[in-house]
């Protein structure tokens, strides 16, 4: 096994295009390390993407935010601007494992690892996250959502990396909101998910919304329904009930030792319920 | 041997090793530089015995690589005492009585310190959480949580 480092974007492309055998990419390692001490991945190159120029920063630009591909997410806590912006991703983002983990952990290595039940991935979805790709047919930027296909398999080609999350400038009354069950209080791995992103107009009318579950299905799930639930309303006990059922009728969970079907179903319409409630709150809505 | 050459600073000191690219840096410090204070609980990130300090992040060392270590700066454990003169940390684990086996330990020390470096005056619940990766078998936690309360006191009239 090799390990390299590049500094620069074009050379960790060519570098894992160009690679014989396996070639993976290291950024945090909570997921890729304790998958190579499991044996389920040997890799031959290991690219470590850390020292690559400017990836491991959060920047503004005009369009909003660009976390890089290497921000630990202890880092996205730290960043006052992101939090109010965006404080359902950064609170998804600092759910995931331990202080330990969080100073090392990235949200594109939660997409990338593509786990039905990564915390970060239902708030990216509901906040309409994109990933910028670099590879070596050139640049492309699509929305998160398409980039996991199945558990552990994600739509990137061989020799593409992604090198930032962008998230959209905010428009003025919105919130978003992050919830997951664990039967712990801390260091668990989600049963079930939401993930809700809205905004209001002035009376406190939803314009528009978001609605994401996570561990409900192989791969997040987008509820359209769920969103059309809350559009036109004022978020009012009619409206969340249409969109807890709108959840619950989406999911397509397992049934396993951490949770039923029949259970999962029931908490997602649950937990988005109440991420919705808290996003309005944030909005500014009453 | 042939291997990754790498230069990095640990608790202060320059130091150069040779390692291979699977290696952690958890294997690094315990079998190429003999700093067998972090210790391998679990070697998944699930315990925090191997916790140290690179660049200013708590980290677990078994989810590190050697190789990453160059041109960082880590803090390990044996870094913690000054010479003879135990770190406030150590003093008050000892006298609460903290430890059993002491296998956790060096973790907790570590994790403890980066909490009270951000965070002088935790409280109960912030300690809690801020110790949630760090697991003991032997203690029950009550012991350790008085501990860094109690540290913490000392520490923020010094
Ligand atoms: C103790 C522990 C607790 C955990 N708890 C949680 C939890 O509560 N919630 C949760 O969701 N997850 C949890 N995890 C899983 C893990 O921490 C996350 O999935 C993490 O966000 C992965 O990020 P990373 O930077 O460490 O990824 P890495 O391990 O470096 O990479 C993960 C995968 O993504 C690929 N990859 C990484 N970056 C890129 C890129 N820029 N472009 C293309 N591919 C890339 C890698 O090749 C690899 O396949 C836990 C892990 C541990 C060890
Ligand atoms: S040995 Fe590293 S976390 Fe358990
Ligand atoms: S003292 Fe034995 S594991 Fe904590």
């Amino acid at each position: 096994m090799q390990y390299t480092r590049p500094t620069s974007v074009n050379d960790a492309v060519s570098l894992l295009a160009e690679a014989k055998g396996t070639a993976v990419v290291l950024a945090g390692g909570s997921d890729l390390l304790v998958r190579m001490k499991g044996g389920f991945v040997e890799p031959d190159l290991i690219v470590d993407i850390k020292s690559i120029d400017g990836i491991g920063e959060i920047r503004q630009t005009a369009d909003g935010f660009a976390i890089g591909a290497a921000v630990p997410c202890a880092v996205m806590g730290e960043d006052e601007a992101l939090k109010n912006a965006w404080p359902g991703v950064v609170e998804a983002a600092n759910l995931i494992g331990s202080k330990q983990v969080q100073g090392r952990c990235t949200v594109t290595g939660n997409l990338c690892n593509a786990s039905p039940a990564a915390d970060s991935v239902p708030a990216l979805v509901a906040a309409g996250a994109r990933a910028a790709i670099a590879g070596p047919g050139g640049n492309r930027t699509v929305p998160v959502e398409e980039i996991p296909t199945a558990p552990g398999k994600t739509s990137l080609a061989k020799g593409e990396i992604i090198e930032a999350i962008l998230l959209d400038k905010r428009a003025p009354r919105s919130g978003d909101a992050y919830l997951r069950f664990i039967p712990r209080t801390e260091m668990d791995i989600a049963v079930v998910s939401a993930g809700v992103n809205l905004t209001l107009d002035e009376q406190g009318v939803v314009t528009a919304a978001r609605v994401a579950l996570g561990a409900a299905a192989p791969t997040v799930l987008l509820v359209a329904q769920a969103a059309e639930a809350l559009i036109g309303t004022a978020a009012d006990e009619d409206a969340l009930e249409k969109l807890a059922a709108a959840c619950s009728a989406a999911c397509k969970p397992i049934d396993d030792k951490r949770g039923t079907v029949e259970f999962r179903k029931k908490v997602a319409g649950v937990l988005a319920r109440r991420a919705a409630m808290i996003a309005y709150k944030r909005a500014g809505g009453k | 041997m042939s291997g990754i050459a790498v230069s990095t600073t640990i608790n202060g000191d320059d130091v150069e090793f040779l390692c291979q690219a699977e290696e952690t840096l958890l294997d690094v410090l315990r079998d190429r530089l003999g700093l067998t204070g972090a210790k391998e609980g679990c070697g998944t990130g699930d315990c925090g015995a191997c916790s140290v300090i690179v660049d200013g992040r708590l980290v677990c060392s078994c989810l590190v690589l050697g190789a990453e270590a160059e041109g960082r700066s880590i803090e390990t454990i044996e870094g913690m005492a000054d010479g003879e003169k135990l770190h406030p940390l150590q003093e008050k684990f000892l006298e609460h009585a903290a430890l059993q086996c002491g296998v956790c330990t060096p973790g907790f020390l570590m994790a403890a310190k980066d909490l009270l470096t951000r965070n002088p005056d935790p409280t109960e619940e912030e300690i809690r959480f801020a110790l949630a990766g760090n697991l003991c078998r032997c203690t029950g936690y009550d012991k350790i949580v008085r501990a860094v309360q109690d540290a913490a006191t000392v520490m923020k009239g010094a």
